[in-house]
């Protein structure tokens, strides 16, 4: 199941005192990566985390790049869906979901299960990760 | 037939057919949609007069079917970035919010165990198509606590095949109990202002006496909350159905 607030997935421990799941992707949340790659799927003691929006702004929507840290390595990942509600006809998921991505911009895993929203073809450089897309909304 | 005289019975006429009149109970079975019905406030009637004209206009180029809170419809809309330029979206209506053009309803779907909610907007020349699945109400007007039930609530086949709704008949309610995930949820649905009749609470009667504390029970009684829209309504069906 995807990230439940206060549950145990990927074997994380419990802990008592949790922010209210945050809207947009900002610094320190936590999110939940939906490719297929080996980074992304091991269990960890520690959920990975955002630690910069490259975005003058510090809060990242949609097709963002965002700094992860993920089993304390550093990993540079694409926002692909966020719990803040967006611009009506825009999807809104019921989690943070993030991609796995190289500095070039190609993505790490090969397959990519969760719905990906149509907006993310706007921009032409993540033909790659669209392309690695199974369902889209 | 011959009775015990001996004597042919006396002619009886054969049972009256019972005629329903679909016409007549389609006519006295009348549904507004809820946008066209103004707000309460001090605005100048004058605007809500010219935003129901170009709703009307709108529903006679694009017909907007009949829809409840709890229904499942499937919405294409026209997006330049899809395959085919066209996107369709099957799921559950769990709030129709916004009066006039602005009306909007959000549909709710888990699909691959994400949930995803699409709010669309009524009147949008994006929409290019609305069915309705499955013409059903729910026990409450707002659903937006299927986010804190159990997925198995809210998914719904993207496949699916309409469910045929016989026209003179009445809007089935569908009087589902909902399970929820373990607390915490995002919102207390067990306090009374949200008013929720379509959950089945797991909580200890310590809990549900507890959340009775936030009761408001002067509410109900108090006359300047009152808005009756009955008079309002019937103007507005009348408008509407000689537009239309």
């Amino acid at each position: 199941q995807g990230l439940l607030r206060r549950s145990v997935s990927h074997s994380f421990l419990s802990f008592t005192s949790i922010t209210g799941a945050c809207r947009a992707i900002q610094k320190l949340t936590r999110v939940r990566v939906v490719d297929n790659s080996a980074l992304g799927n091991t269990p960890y003691h520690r959920p990975p985390k955002c630690i910069h929006v490259y975005n003058k702004t510090g809060v990242g929507k949609v097709g963002d790049r965002i700094l992860l840290a993920i089993k304390g390595e550093k990993k540079k990942a694409l926002i692909v869906g966020h719990k803040m509600p967006g611009p009506t006809m825009t999807p809104r998921f019921d989690s943070n979901n993030v991609v796995l991505i190289e500095d070039n911009g190609n993505p790490v895993g090969t397959r990519i299960k969760t719905p990906i929203p149509y907006i993310l073809r706007q921009k032409g450089e993540f033909s790659k990760v669209l392309a690695i897309a199974r369902n889209f909304v | 037939r011959v009775s015990s005289d001996g004597k042919p019975e006396k002619f009886q006429p054969p049972p009256k057919p019972v005629i329903i009149d679909k016409q007549k109970q389609r006519e006295e079975r009348r549904f507004l949609s809820p946008e066209f019905i103004p707000p309460r406030g001090r605005t100048d009637p004058l605007k809500f007069y010219i935003e129901r004209k170009d709703m009307i206009q709108r529903r006679k180029v694009f017909n907007i079917p009949e829809f409840y809170v709890g229904s499942v419809l499937a919405v294409t809309i026209a997006d330049p970035y899809a395959n085919e330029k066209a996107s369709r979206f099957v799921g559950i209506c769990i709030q129709r919010g916004g009066k006039g053009l602005g009306a909007t309803f959000v549909l709710r779907n888990v699909i691959e165990d994400q949930g995803v909610e699409m709010c669309y907007e009524l009147y949008s020349p994006r929409i290019q198509a609305i069915e309705v699945l499955k013409l059903e109400k729910r026990l409450d007007d707002n659903l937006m606590y299927l986010r804190d039930a159990l997925p198995e609530y809210s998914t719904f086949d993207v496949n699916m095949k309409p469910v045929s709704h016989l026209d003179h008949e009445e809007v089935p309610v569908n009087k589902l109990q909902v399970r929820m995930k373990p607390k915490p949820w995002s919102k207390r649905w067990e306090r009374p202002k949200y008013n929720i009749k379509g959950i089945k609470f797991d909580l200890p009667e310590k809990k549900m006496k507890e959340a009775q504390k936030w009761s408001q029970p002067w509410l109900e009684f108090d006359m300047l909350r009152e808005y009756d829209t009955s008079k309002i309504e019937d103007k507005i069906w009348k408008e509407v159905s000689e537009g239309l």
